[in-house]
């Protein structure tokens, strides 16, 4: 053992290594350019982690996740201008009441949505995204409709204005992760895998689909709704069109594809790439150009690797150390199936 | 009392009566089969025996048990496990994640449980081994042969301690030495105890295997013996030859 590395080791100092050089990160490049776009594709990262958390586990591909980012966002903008709160460290404290919030409305939103599968399932969650933004619009004495409401100047210093925003998104990320790799891990998460690869079958082995869903549904609600409220506290301003946007799912979305549905690193790894990538185009390049790498971007995924780079590049590892004879998965020995005879 | 008790089902798909009054009993501790020519209705019965198809009419009763319109987790949950006459198991899982699903231990902390605790693994390792495919606990299941898919939906199953077993065509598609070992192995699990109830037209592995025989004909039953009995009986073979 001496020689090569504990692969269990490897697999607790990797995780490690990447959480140092993300706390280290606006350290050492203090640019605030830079920095914003750090902040935003940390809460992309965790959006797309919280998504998997439901989505790329249980194979139902909802499209509403902007439901519950505009609730969040909406909440704290809601209470703070109510109560006539000041900014500061201690409107973050509202974060995780958003993401309870965004919670509890995801169960009756699950409970009615679940009740639909496969394409059913993707348009009807893309619908409610729409009706809550129509509801913005205009329920005005409440939301104050299409003017939108101003979040309280956070008050930060000019020069460390966004650390507060980078490491507590950063902190909201690494929950999102830890939970997503808890249920993993759990029996609970091969029950929501079991759902993904045959949902009826699993059922007639005691599963219990129908609360396992809306509990992975709520659980992912609750992370969105955290990184809504984020979002609005960062920005300042909410608008209905801007946080029940259906074009932010669909980024989400694209985001765990691109790097691996249903892997831990795949969501991470997918909003990186795609963040930087929306950045440099909407500052180097002409309006649209952006849209169109999209497109040759994900023709490219789709046609090389359909399951996303994540277990693309875990297969070729895997069946680079088969051909180096280190050992890998194991191959199950083909045995011919014989056809026996029927009558 | 017996174990499982099938009473007047019938069950239309359309104007296709593919139930039509049937009635079975599986004994407590007995190896049953059940055969009939393709379309007599076999595989609806099961569906509707383990809740994936509501009757038209009749009922079903599991151990005293009114189970006539129950879910199929309900049902499972009862004590009454299925295999598939085309194999289904999770096949983007690996062998051993396959082996969790089924677990039947209440409660929020066994589902919160790690299942790659030692002794949970130990556990599905066991089944594994009796079933013989332990040496493939790690790979993905859809890397598995057909033959050997069949054994780990049958492991799968075991895991829940099921006391009636439902096999719909195990030795359909399996070579026969693998047909030969399932058939030792089913021995030896209602030598424990468990019940089984199972559909299979290889008669060579019926004879061997089942102390009773149900024949189907037409959505319902037209007769039931020991296996010799069943042989020696004309309606048996006029019913596959057709009249």
């Amino acid at each position: 053992m001496k020689r090569s590395l504990n692969p269990r080791l490897v697999k607790i100092v990797w995780p490690l290594l990447l959480l140092v050089a993300a706390i280290l990160f606006p350290l050492v490049f203090p640019n605030p350019a830079l920095d914003n776009i750090a902040v935003l594709t940390l809460m992309y990262a965790a959006m797309a982690t919280a998504w998997n958390i439901f989505s790329g586990y249980t194979g139902y591909n909802s499209l509403g996740h902007s439901t519950f980012f505009g609730f969040g966002a909406y909440v704290i903008a809601l209470i703070s201008v109510d109560k006539g709160l000041e900014g500061g460290f201690s409107l973050f404290l509202l974060v995780p009441v958003a993401g309870v919030v965004a919670a509890l409305a995801a169960i009756p939103i699950g409970w009615i949505t679940l009740r639909t599968r496969g394409h059913a399932f993707v348009v009807i969650t893309l619908i409610t995204v729409f009706i809550f933004q129509l509801l913005a619009f205009n329920l005005r004495g409440f939301t104050n409709g299409s003017i939108g409401l101003f979040l309280p100047a956070p008050g930060f210093g000019v020069d460390w204005f966004l650390l507060p925003y980078y490491y507590i998104q950063l902190a909201i990320l690494v929950l999102a992760l830890l939970t997503s790799l808890y249920i993993r891990s759990s029996r609970y998460g091969l029950w929501l895998l079991a759902i993904r690869d045959d949902e009826d079958r699993a059922e007639g082995l005691g599963v219990r689909t129908g609360t396992s869903k809306l509990i992975a549904f709520v659980i992912s609600a609750f992370f969105v709704g955290m990184v809504g409220a984020m979002y609005a506290y960062f920005i300042g301003s909410i608008y209905p069109q801007y946080v029940f946007d259906p074009a932010l799912t669909i980024t989400i979305v694209l985001m765990a594809f691109l790097g691996g549905v249903g892997t831990l690193a795949g969501p991470i790894l997918g909003a990186i790439i795609l963040e930087t990538a929306q950045q440099y185009f909407s500052i180097y390049a002409p309006t649209g150009l952006y849209q169109i790498f999209l497109g040759a971007l994900f023709l490219i995924v789709i046609l090389l690797m359909p399951q996303g780079i994540v277990p693309s590049l875990a297969r070729l590892w895997t069946a680079w150390r088969v051909r180096r004879g280190a050992g890998g998965t194991p191959v199950a020995p083909e045995r011919q199936p014989v056809a026996v005879e029927k009558g | 009392m017996s174990l499982l008790e099938v009473n007047g089902i019938s069950k239309a798909f359309g104007g296709i009566h593919a139930l039509d009054g049937c009635s079975l009993a599986v004994e407590q501790g007995s190896i049953t089969g059940l055969i009939g020519p393709n379309g007599s209705g076999k595989t609806t019965l099961f569906n509707v025996i383990t809740g994936y198809e509501r009757p038209d009419a009749g009922t079903v009763t599991l151990r005293g048990t009114d189970v006539t319109n129950a879910s199929p987790s309900t049902i499972f949950g009862l004590g009454l496990g299925r295999t598939f006459q085309i194999v289904r198991i999770f096949s983007r899982l690996t062998v051993m994640e396959n082996m969790h699903i089924a677990v039947q231990r209440r409660g929020v902390r066994s589902l919160l449980r790690r299942w790659t605790a030692p002794d949970e693994r130990a556990h599905a390792q066991e089944l594994l081994d009796f079933v013989g495919i332990s040496h493939l606990t790690d790979a993905p299941a859809e890397n598995l042969s057909y033959g050997q898919k069949k054994l780990l939906e049958f492991a799968m199953i075991l895991i829940a301690e099921p006391r009636l077993v439902l096999l719909d065509e195990p030795a359909g598609g399996v070579n026969p030495t693998l047909a030969a070992q399932l058939t030792d192995r089913i021995k030896t699990l209602n030598q424990r105890g468990i019940t089984f109830l199972i559909v299979e037209h290889n008669m060579q592995f019926v004879m061997s295997l089942c102390d009773k025989v149900a024949v189907m004909h037409r959505g319902s039953l037209l007769t039931e013996g020991t296996p010799d009995q069943v042989r020696g009986n004309p309606a048996v073979l006029e019913a596959y030859l057709g009249d």
